[in-house]
């Protein structure tokens, strides 16, 4: 159905999703809008400029039964609401793809969830608290520094306390919190010091402003909230957009099935499946349960369950697996196991034990955060007791001591250093279309030195392109495209995608029947004329095709038939990706569960010479598992439900937007579009990012090694105190912000 | 000495002004989108062609 809207400039080559969607339960991604209109969250990784903007917007409001739509540029994310009576998500989702835009929905729930984003505007308010405070008590401090004595500076001091204390009290909750909750644990965490030296900082000034005393720490006790603000804001950002990421994971699954009882059909939850019940399932739906056909004839696609690339022909008493794609004919199925027998739980069980095999791999940040606390302690007692000491039990001077101490260690540049550097990477990674679930997931990237790739639908693209023609004639084309237009069939789609990019018109030609696992038929002026499986399309067996996997042939009274040929082809940049990974130094292998002869040509073909075929999913599990014993760390790229449990077993794990939920679940990374260049590029901002933390961390350390024995001899002034602080600060997150050397726009 | 007496409420009220403006514009969701907020100026009221 071609709309009248005008040509996006953006993201070209939209596949066509929306057929994917009418297979899901719909109402997980709509919500309840008011006034009876409904509202749908997707998102569309293309948007990148203000004219996709205007043309998305203007696009899908011109649409029947769309109310209104609004873009999240930042978030890549388009808001839609709609009139669930003449609007549907399938349709708004074929909309964005006729505007030349992929979109994946959102789950409502989850999207609700993230849209209040309540921690993070209560961050940013107490963030603006402490900007607030800090900026007026940092101008009343100019004043003391620069002399100002006795009543004056008292009355600055006075009124810096009257901003601070409130504003400390406020804006640093979150840290005080933290710190409450870790000492009742029993543990410690950064937060545990951090509280410390605030409220140290702030009852020592106090008592200096009340006893009319030189040297208030106000100043320093408020920067120090701020800056740490800034660190958890940021961190807060990182996971806000790793939670979107999954949030888009929630979908597409699914979640109903139309059952027959008695001579009727209804449509029931997954859940309400028994084994024993007979369950229709129309071509292009995903077969929602294991079990085995009692009625009709159909091609099954495996691809996302076994990374067979070929469907294969399914009649009565064939067995079937959830989760595969019912391709051309109406099916009735007697189900034999839901939930836990099913295939898909079998699957499930093994990515969890994978996970918990995996064990939890502590960020280095985390670690270098736990022994700085300590040996923070460790110096603050150790500046208390020793001035104690040598001041003969001068306890007021002890204290002041060991409060600069804390606040000098005190880990703003720490705190800031690896949040900026996650928040900036994950941001860049973000406008790229690559979906970072776990800040965590890039240092575990930047580490990986062996890179596992599955073959169907990963190195390659997962659906059949047409790779020749035979030799027809544009009136070939023109009834080759007329048939395959009627058709939902891998196959048909693709040749009737090959016939528009070249340009060949569909003639007019009548009724097609579509006859299920042999091919499509009309009638024309002098017979039939047929496109489908050569033993069927062809009776003359003029082709020796049925023995060829991937041949449809094309057929009609008095001219010779025309054999077309199909193959999943790699992806564009697959050759380019490995060779690229291997010129950073990682090995690269290739594990399949397809046939040997299909995942050799592959790996040729992508210039991989390590390659395994017939695999199951346990035996990929057992491959990596193997590799990991022998101290690899390897990055799986994979995106089937066969992938599933390698990809937990990995050491990281990137998977592509259109793989399948549990393995896009998961994976540490989701990337969208066509190319598999995003893995590279992956690799080299977790590489980048893994440097800047490292330099960062150093820089806050020389800062410190500088910094802290000029606070245990007793020199830190409040000036020293706030100048040392915001300038670590501030070197830190412009480190952060650099942009990567080599960049390639 | 005196001027302190109106200088400093002065600018604390100032930035009391910043402040609340700040957590108004907060509520009001104006962070949530700040790229497409800078891109939308670029766009005509009459439907844009690319």
């Amino acid at each position: 159905m071609p709309l009248e809207v005008p040509a996006s400039c953006c993201a070209p080559g939209a596949a066509a999703l929306a057929g994917k969607l009418e297979d899901a339960g719909l109402d997980r991604f709509v919500r309840d809008a008011g006034d009876g209109w409904a509202r749908i969250d997707l998102l569309v990784p293309g948007i990148h400029c203000a004219g996709c903007i205007a043309g998305i917007e203007g696009g899908l409001t011109r649409l029947p039964g769309i109310i209104g739509a609004r873009v999240n540029l930042g978030a890549r994310r388009v808001a839609v609401t709609f009139d669930p009576a003449a609007m549907g998500p399938s349709g708004i989702v074929a909309g964005l793809a006729d505007l030349g835009h992929t979109a994946r929905p959102y789950d409502a729930d989850a999207m609700a969830e993230l849209e209040r984003d309540g921690p993070g505007r209560d961050l940013l308010a107490r963030l603006g608290v402490a900007g607030f405070a800090m900026m007026n008590v940092m101008l009343l401090s100019v004043a003391v520094w620069s002399g100002a004595e006795g009543a004056t500076r008292d009355l600055m001091h006075w009124i810096s306390g009257l901003i601070a204390l409130p504003a400390i009290a406020f804006a640093g909750l979150p840290f005080y919190r933290s710190a409450a909750a870790a000492l009742t644990a029993g543990r410690l965490n950064m937060d545990v010091p951090i509280s410390v030296a605030i409220w140290l900082a702030a009852a020592v000034s106090l008592y200096e402003t009340a006893t009319g005393g030189a040297h208030a720490y106000f100043d320093a006790g408020i920067s120090l909230v701020f800056f740490l603000l800034i660190g958890r804001y940021l961190d807060h950002r990182t996971r806000a957009q790793a939670r979107s990421a999954a949030a888009e994971l929630a979908g597409l699954a699914v979640t109903s099935a139309t059952r027959i009882r008695g001579g009727q059909r209804e449509a029931v939850a997954i859940e309400a499946v028994r084994p024993g019940d007979i369950l229709a399932v129309a071509p292009g739906e995903r077969l929602p349960a294991d079990g085995i056909i009692r009625t009709g004839r159909s091609e099954i696609e495996r691809s996302m369950v076994t990374g067979e690339s070929l469907p294969e022909t399914a009649g009565p008493g064939d067995a079937v697996h959830a989760g595969t794609l019912n391709l051309s004919g109406a099916l009735e199925m007697t189900v034999t196991a839901t939930g836990d027998g099913t295939l898909l739980a079998e699957i499930a069980r093994l990515v969890e034990a994978a996970e918990r095999g995996r064990g939890r791999i502590d960020a280095w940040a985390d670690v270098a955060a736990r022994h700085y606390a300590w040996s923070v302690h460790a110096m603050a007692t150790l500046a208390f007791v020793g001035w104690y000491w040598w001041s003969d039990g001068d306890l007021y001077r002890a204290i002041t001591i060991a409060a600069a101490v804390l606040i000098i260690t005190c880990p703003c540049a720490l705190g800031l250093a690896v949040p900026a550097v996650h928040a900036v990477t994950s941001g860049r990674l973000f406008r790229r279309g690559i979906l970072l679930k776990d800040a965590g997931a890039l240092e575990r990237l930047a580490e990986a030195d062996m890179v596992v790739f599955d073959k169907t639908g990963t190195l390659t693209l997962g659906h059949p392109a047409l790779v020749d023609d035979g030799g027809a004639t544009p009136a070939d084309w023109a009834l080759a495209a007329a048939l395959a237009q009627a058709s939902r069939h891998p196959y048909s789609r693709a040749l009737a995608e090959a016939a528009r990019s070249k340009g060949h018109q569909p003639t007019e030609i009548g009724t097609i029947t579509e006859h299920p696992g042999d091919g499509l038929e009309a009638a024309g002026p002098v017979g039939p004329i047929r496109l489908g499986r050569p033993g069927w399309a062809d009776r003359a067996q003029n082709i020796a095709g049925e023995a060829a996997p991937g041949t449809v042939v094309l057929t009609r009274p008095g001219a010779e038939p025309v054999a077309f040929r199909f193959a999943d082809s790699l992806r564009k940049d697959a050759a380019e990706t490995v060779a690229a990974l291997r010129a950073r130094g990682l090995d690269v292998l290739l594990l399949s569960g397809d046939a040997p002869g299909a995942v050799a040509e592959a790996a040729a073909a992508a210039g991989i010479d390590a390659f395994e075929s017939s695999l199951r999913p346990s035996d990929k599990l057992t491959a990596l598992e193997g590799l990991a014993g022998k101290g690899r760390r390897i990055a799986m790229v994979g995106d089937g439900i066969n992938d599933a449990p390698a990809l937990a077993a990995a050491h990281v794990s990137l998977s592509p937007a259109s793989g399948a939920d549990v393995s896009r679940a998961a994976a540490d990374l989701v990337f969208t579009g066509e190319e598999l260049g995003a893995v590279v590029e992956a690799l080299d901002a977790a590489r980048t990012a893994r440097a800047r933390a490292h330099q960062n961390v150093w820089m806050a350390g020389l800062y410190n090694v500088i910094a802290v024995p000029i606070a245990l001899v007793g020199l830190v002034t409040p000036l020293i105190a706030a100048l040392a602080m915001s300038s670590s600060s501030i070197v830190v997150t412009l480190n952060a912000l650099r942009q990567p050397r080599s960049t390639n726009r | 000495m005196t001027v302190l007496g109106i200088l400093i409420p002065a600018s604390l009220a100032l930035g009391a002004v910043g402040l609340v403006a700040f957590l108004w514009s907060l509520r009001a969701k104006q962070y949530e989108d700040l790229e497409g907020t800078a891109a939308r100026i670029l766009l005509d009221d009459r439907d844009p062609e690319c």
